[in-house]
């Protein structure tokens, strides 16, 4: 993989809590427009892998680089100004706000979210409103929310709040995108639509991250795959690697014993 | 008619008090239980500059609330790592150490003796001694307070404080600096404080600790949380309700030895019955999680 091609770098970070590792000496490169599964068994340290990535947990050593900056002591907020969006394992909105005021979250503005500018009730201010709004409506629309503008997000059902939080995530313009775990809870019948938007934000350039744990998802929809267990990395690859991957089935389904099989 | 206008000055100034703390409490999210410590500071502050200084009260109002709004950003820094019930023990010892300042530093406060013969506004040269008078210059800041407040809480600024009320891990994932939001919103909201205890004491003419107690700023608390957090219509009904109401047990004719007590038994039950009744509060929309 060559140098232009990877948005995400990450070198021999590690994180300890009181002895417990929950990442240890994990390196990997993200390429771009590809969508990558990071998967391995309960607690393998997926999560704290991307409170890392995000400046919700500090590394205690190691680097990330975005691009061309090092991330790795930033704080949240300048994390996702730089480019990464992200959701959450247990869904993260603002319940008591609609879809629209929830996208409205995650847009930029340059000059009306200023304390002076709500004072003045700025023309920067109005105009900047009214273009973020036609924004979010187009991504709410994207993800087919478009019914549920006004809607409190506390009142949607689980797969629309997952949608509504990709598309939050996706106000941000984030070049990169970590998703936990898009698929897992959805009923059936929304799985392809939620596919199908993954493929459509790869085709549009951007990269993806995303902690799955329903192996027949994730082998149709992740074009790469980083395996950790026990906070270290034991496998990368293609779909059909992984599956073949010796270390990959240890750890998934125990070693094999002896005579057995 | 004296009194009554009275009355109507004291709503329009805890009106004040409501509408900031609802500011902070109820759009943000933040628990602030020593808002009455930001009116002390104003008070003392504009009182003092008055009585020792000369200075007239209407520059004394601007320095008492920016003086408050300092502090507010002083209280603001532990609200930038604590959350909850953390932080509304942090505002609470804010109230405490602010109380015990103004009683124990007798060089500059006179302490319990408190400050008397603070003089009053004037304007062109004119003293506004009438209640009347008073009950404009009070209800002009009331607008001056709404009209601010309002126009912060319904823009895109004041969507991002709703968000960090709503969940400030997500505000921070979608790239708001929340601590810079918070420290914007405590001072603020400790600036009016610091208008409304300016203009209590030069209404009133007298200040002394007891005015500024711990039960101040929870009775403040309580007007945000009867009219509703996160209403600032809810505001205007909270301050008017509980300071109209307990004066109307005067007309009933009781000693005011059991008129006080049964003031704040009758807070106490109109709480527990909002509660049970409507937990969002009168006008608001918002419940508290």
């Amino acid at each position: 993989m060559s140098e232009a091609q990877t948005i995400l770098s990450v070198s021999a970070l590690s994180k300890s809590f009181d002895g417990v590792k929950p990442v240890e000496g994990v390196s990997f490169r993200l390429q771009n427009s590809r969508i990558t599964a990071l998967i391995g068994p309960n607690g393998a340290g997926k999560t704290t892998m991307f409170n890392l990535l995000t400046g919700f947990l500090r590394a205690d050593d190691g680097d990330i680089h975005l691009g061309g900056h090092r991330i790795n002591r930033l704080s949240p907020y300048r994390i996702a100004r730089l480019g990464i969006g992200r959701t959450f394992q247990n869904i993260r909105l603002f319940p008591q706000m609609s879809a629209l005021e929830n996208v409205l979250l995650g847009l930029k503005y340059e000059r009306g979210e200023s304390f002076w500018a709500a004072l003045w009730q700025s023309k920067a201010m109005k105009t900047e409103e009214r273009e973020n709004t036609d924004k979010a409506v187009e991504l709410l629309k994207m993800v087919g929310l478009t019914a549920k503008r006004d809607e409190l997000a506390g009142n949607l059902s689980y797969g629309q709040r997952k949608l509504l939080e990709i598309a939050r995530a996706l106000a941000l313009q984030p070049k990169l995108l970590l998703l936990d775990e898009p698929i897992a809870g959805l009923f059936p019948g929304m799985i392809p639509e939620m596919k199908r938007i993954l493929r459509e934000l790869r085709d549009s350039g951007r990269t993806i991250l995303f902690i799955e744990h329903d192996m027949r998802t994730l082998m149709d929809l992740a074009e790469w795959i980083i395996v950790l267990n026990y906070g270290k990395k034991i496998a990368e690859g293609t779909p059909k690697q992984i599956q073949q991957n010796e270390a990959v089935i240890t750890a998934y389904l125990g070693r094999r014993r002896q005579g057995v099989a | 008619m004296e009194y009554f206008l009275h009355i109507l000055v004291i709503t329009g100034i805890y009106m004040i008090l409501t509408l900031s703390l609802n500011l902070v409490l109820g759009y943000t999210g933040l628990a602030n239980l020593g808002h009455a410590a930001f009116s002390c500071v104003g008070a003392y502050a504009s009182s003092l500059l008055a009585l020792n200084y000369g200075v007239p009260p209407w520059i004394g109002l601007l320095v008492g609330a920016c003086t408050a709004a300092v502090l507010g950003v002083v209280v603001a820094a532990p609200s930038l790592r604590m959350k909850g019930d953390y932080l509304a023990l942090a505002t609470f010892g804010l109230g405490v150490i602010v109380y015990s300042v103004a009683k124990n530093w007798v060089g500059l406060t006179r302490g319990p003796m408190g400050l008397p013969g603070i003089p009053g506004f004037s304007l062109f040269g004119l003293q506004l001694s009438a209640v009347w008078s008073y009950l404009l210059l009070v209800t002009l800041f009331v607008a001056l307070t709404f009209f601010v407040i309002r126009r912060v809480v319904t823009s895109p600024f004041g969507r991002i404080l709703r968000g960090i009320r709503e969940d400030e891990t997500a505000a921070l994932a979608m790239g708001k600096n929340v601590n810079r939001y918070k420290i914007i919103v405590f001072v603020v909201g400790a600036f009016f404080a610091g208008i409304a205890g300016s203009l209590y004491a030069h209404y009133i003419t007298f200040i002394d600790p007891s005015s500024f107690t711990l039960m101040e700023s929870i009775t403040i608390l309580l007007m945000v949380v009867f009219g509703g957090m996160g209403s600032l219509a809810g505001s205007f009904v909270g301050a008017s309700v509980l300071v109209i109401l307990p004066e109307l047990l005067r007309f009933l004719g009781m000693p005011s030895s059991v008129a006080a007590p049964l003031r704040q038994m009758i807070y106490g039950l109109l709480l527990v019955i909002l509660m049970l009744a409507r937990p969002q509060g009168i006008l608001g929309k918002y419940r508290w999680q």
